[in-house]
């Protein structure tokens, strides 16, 4: 028996040291879940292995500021020349985008919206990966003394790149969306269909639960639908590459990722978000006379001329009522809020399919003629608005 | 000194100092996990198979080889989000296996590592996918012509890998 114990020794010790770790393996995967606590020994290689990773991304980040910032200068002042270009024309977009937002915002006032703001950010650098092709990971040199949380998202100014996994004292482990235990909530920009994005084996992004009836071409952008808690909604997540038959009625969306998953260097970990709902300044009726009024074309004031049989038309009243409040002449009762805009508004909203196209629709660099709010609505015809518009009589119906 | 023969061959055992037994798996580990995020070719290598495999064929024990291998293995596991105990299995398997071909074969040569690195690596492939696969669930797909270059891949730098650690072995 000794003899059989000795000749056989390195078999069962192997047979014994496979079966050990078999049983580890089916007692972790049985166990898996998320409120399972970090094992010690993933602390310790990751409490021996990122100190080093950690200096050794600090010397080669500072070596190349130093190289960069104080040496390799050539080409700057043509860059900052055109950067300073780049910078005009981005304010003009701004001031054009800030009107849409604007607008935007007292829209979803008016239905009483829920936002989710990214309201706080943190920078992280990457400093490590798994080191595995089979598990997509980065470990970021920001961990619990930072107020790093487990299912944080993490982004990039290009778009999202993954959330927290596991959290250690000064480290954090981010899942990269391309892994293939990674889900994403998320939608096609233009057709609004919704779907799981999940990574593969070989590290491509794949958009499942896609029936296969829906039309997806190649080049649409793909964005996060906020429907996993973790990414707000909004957010970019990459363009559809192709297209292909999946599993039963289902497509297979292949998607690239718009932030680069194999280079990342520095990353900005969602913190806070909040969620509020969407309130109006003052007086959501009157915002969406606003609305209507920068919307749509100005038609140049009449000229007051006296009627020829002495009798003003219905409309003037009110009109005129418009003018003086919005002027704000001394001895007008009327305030803004008191004209008979119901039936303005209604318009407003009656007309605002047709009008939401000029909002998606490219416009000109130049600003948008500026119409003054009090004024608009009275150089603004109803019937010339929409089909949908109440009568002239209408307007005059008190509050 | 300790000597096992094959076809008549000397075959000598070696030992590593205790820095190099602990020093060059960490480096390795250290390295497979910096290195891809700046040069994501290297992602295809894995260095710490062919360090378990160059400490399993120069000791020629194969007590010794699983065990590091297994703990090589583990370490590469904990930095991972898979289960541990994957690459601590595959590992286990390829120390022990590389050690017990050390003892039969002339493992000394550029030619012979090549063949033997390019074994090896299918060899902790397939165990890794049939865990993976089977007792994890995780949804892999097998690509010979992938495993294949990559396996050549690796064995080319094995070659320089082994070089590195004649330098640290001592005969016993």
């Amino acid at each position: 028996m000794e003899s059989v114990l000795g000749r056989y020794r390195n078999l069962i010790v192997l047979v014994g040291v496979l079966f050990a770790q078999v049983l580890g393996l089916a007692v972790q995967v049985k166990r898996t879940s998320d409120s399972e606590p970090t094992r010690l020994i993933r602390v310790w290689a990751v409490g021996t292995i990122a100190p080093l990773e950690k200096a050794l991304a600090w010397v080669q980040t500072s070596s190349s500021d130093l190289w960069h910032n104080y040496f390799y200068l050539r080409g700057v002042r043509a860059e900052n020349r055109s950067l300073k270009a780049q910078l005009e024309r981005m304010s003009l977009d701004q001031a054009r985008m800030s009107q849409d937002a604007d607008q935007a915002r007292r829209l979803q006032a008016l239905l009483s919206f829920k936002e989710q703001f990214i309201s706080q950010t943190m920078a992280a650098q990457v400093i490590g990966a798994s080191g595995s092709e089979l598990s997509r990971s980065v470990y970021i040199d920001k961990g619990e003394k930072d107020h790093i949380k487990p299912d944080m998202a993490v982004i990039t100014a290009d778009g999202i790149v993954g959330k927290v996994l596991r959290v250690y004292r000064s480290t954090s482990q981010v899942l990269l969306i391309n892994d293939q235990t990674s889900g994403v909530g998320a939608l096609l920009d233009k057709t609004r269909v919704q779907g799981i994005l999940r990574g593969t084996s070989a590290g491509e992004a794949v958009l499942e639960k896609v029936m296969s009836d829906e039309t997806v071409p190649a080049g649409e952008l793909v964005l996060t639908s906020g429907g996993d808690g973790v990414f707000p909604k909004g957010l970019l997540v990459g363009r559809v590459t192709r297209v292909s038959a999946g599993n039963d009625l289902f497509l297979n969306i292949h998607v690239r990722p718009a932030a680069d998953l194999s280079k990342l260097e520095e990353v900005l970990v969602v913190t806070k978000i909040d969620e509020r709902q969407t309130e109006p300044d003052q007086a959501g009726a009157a915002r969406a006379v606003d609305i209507l009024a920068e919307r749509l074309p100005t038609v140049p004031a009449k000229v007051d001329t006296p009627e020829k049989d002495g009798v003003a038309p219905k409309t003037a009243l009110p009109n005129t009522e418009r003018a003086q409040a919005g002027t704000g002449q001394p001895g007008s009762n009327v305030k803004p809020k008191a004209t008979p805009t119901t039936a303005v508004s209604g318009a407003a909203i009656g007309s605002s399919a047709t009008n939401s196209d000029a909002a998606t629709t490219p416009k000109p660099v130049s600003p948008k003629p500026v119409v003054p709010k009090s004024v608009a609505p009275e150089t603004t015809d109803p019937k010339t608005v929409s089909p949908s518009a109440p009568p002239a009589e209408a307007q005059d119906s008190p509050n | 000194m300790a000597t096992t023969y094959t076809s008549g061959e000397q075959v000598e055992v070696y030992r590593f100092s205790l820095p190099a037994t602990l020093l060059v798996p960490l480096a390795a580990i250290f390295l497979q996990a910096f290195l891809p995020l700046r040069f994501h070719f290297f992602s295809i290598f894995d260095l710490p198979l062919l360090v378990t495999i160059g400490f399993a064929t120069a000791r020629r024990s194969p007590m010794a080889g699983l065990l590091t291998g297994g703990l090589i293995g583990i370490l590469q596991d904990a930095l991972t989000h898979h289960p541990i105990g994957l690459y601590g299995i595959s590992k286990t398997v390829v120390g022990f296996g590389a050690s017990s071909l050390g003892i039969k074969l002339d493992v000394e040569n550029a030619g012979a590592r090549f063949l033997l690195t390019i074994f090896f690596y299918v060899v902790h492939e397939v165990v890794y996918f049939l865990i993976a696969r089977g007792l994890v669930g995780l949804r892999m797909a097998w690509s010979w012509p992938h495993e294949l270059v990559s396996g050549m891949a690796n064995a080319v730098l094995g070659i320089f890998v082994f070089m590195l650690l004649d330098r640290l072995k001592q005969r016993t």
